[in-house]
């Protein structure tokens, strides 16, 4: 799902701090910096990394093609190579069945047995392409806002790592407290009431 | 500030609060809520309505679907120490409709319908799309923040002890 999508989910993000020099420069440089790799033909089961909005699987930043007037507009591609359990299963049973005969051995020990797992699980994944899943970002840098187009967690958590590797800037999701908090124009005395609250309070 | 994860937790109420202040305000106060927002015409209750009541240790959920759904169930639920949990809205300014899902807990924006914008023929013409549709949806996340900071301001004043409180309770039993 994404901004053009005909329905829309969003985290929203509020940036703490700034770049600094030429804004569009770093971003451009860092966004290249961080692509996503392609892991078609190595062992890796998961990657994070950028990519552009247009072309989500050829990354391509230049000519600042992820400005779009004021807002930076790009995507966190997490390529994953899901392996069936039952495939990994087949494999290690044949690998098992593969060494006792070489060995003329009855049972391989538990270690044994784990190395045989994580020996097939790499084979496996280097045969196994990586499935895309493709989010939207987009960066208003001067209203300090980020918009996710994704509200799953383990996306949002990839997104907040990325991020701060990427930027050195932290995100803070949006919330009921955050938004309270940094989004709401309390004054002092109100952010102390704030923090007195208790559910129920105002219940009967 | 707090640590996030406890923050998220321990007022995650206030979103659901929030939620339920907020179909009070639809159904009550339309005046007010022009006031806070001078475009919008109209703020309504969509298709999905969804109450919780934790008291007396059990959770007891109640979900209203469906366009023109007769939200009166839900109504009952408050009378019992329901809050809203989740709640689907249509805001419209003039010429333009947006329909989306607010949860309580997060106050993430989901399900969001933008009106419509031009179509994307041309590599040319997509640019021109993308600032439409982020502009939409910074139209709604405007509305959102600002309707959560006319509530949270409310929430900490002595207003809400001695009158919003009362009044929410009279409608749900009106």
């Amino acid at each position: 799902m994404g901004l053009l999508s005909s329905r829309i989910s969003v985290t929203r993000y509020k940036v703490d701090g700034g770049l600094d020099g030429s804004v569009h420069d770093t971003v451009y440089q860092r966004l290249k910096q961080r692509s996503i790799p392609n892991i078609e033909d190595d062992g890796s089961e998961a990657v994070v990394g950028w990519t552009s909005f247009e072309n989500p699987y050829s990354p391509d930043f230049e000519g600042y093609s992820f400005v779009f007037g004021t807002y930076m507009v790009f995507a966190l591609r997490i390529d994953k190579k899901s392996i069936p359990p039952k495939l990994v299963r087949k494999h290690c049973t044949l690998e098992v069945d593969k060494r006792l005969a070489a060995t003329g051995r009855r049972y391989l020990s538990a270690n044994e047995k784990k190395a045989v797992k994580e020996h097939v699980v790499l084979t496996l994944s280097r045969r196994i392409p990586a499935t895309p899943n493709i989010y939207d970002v987009v960066w208003d840098y001067k209203g300090a806002s980020v918009w996710f187009f994704s509200n799953l967690k383990s996306a949002n958590e990839a997104l907040e790592t990325l991020f701060i590797k990427s930027f050195g800037l932290h995100l803070i999701r949006l919330f009921p407290y955050t938004m309270a908090d940094l989004i709401a124009g309390l004054s002092d005395g109100e952010r102390d009431l704030l923090l007195k609250l208790e559910q129920g309070q105002s219940e009967g | 500030m707090l640590d996030v994860a406890i923050a998220y937790r321990r007022y995650q109420f206030l979103g659901n609060e929030f939620l339920t202040w907020l179909w009070f305000m639809v159904e009550t106060d339309q005046n007010r809520l022009r006031q806070y927002d001078p475009d919008l015409v109209s703020l309504n209750i969509g298709s999905r309505l969804v109450l919780e009541n934790t008291r007396n240790n059990a959770k007891e959920t109640v979900t209203i679907k469906g366009n023109d759904a007769n939200l009166e169930e839900g109504r009952v639920a408050l009378k019992k120490g329901a809050v809203v949990t989740e709640i689907h809205l249509s805001y419209k300014t003039v010429g333009q409709h947006w329909l989306f899902n607010l949860k309580g807990e997060s106050l993430n924006i989901s399900n969001l319908k933008l009106p419509e914008t031009g179509p994307v023929e041309t590599p040319e013409d997509l640019e021109g799309v993308v600032i439409e549709k982020a502009d939409l949806l910074e139209k709604v996340n405007g509305l959102v923040n600002n309707l959560f900071s006319q509530f949270i301001k409310l929430r900490v004043s002595a207003t809400w002890r001695n009158q919003t409180v009362s009044q929410i309770r009279k409608w749900a039993v009106s």
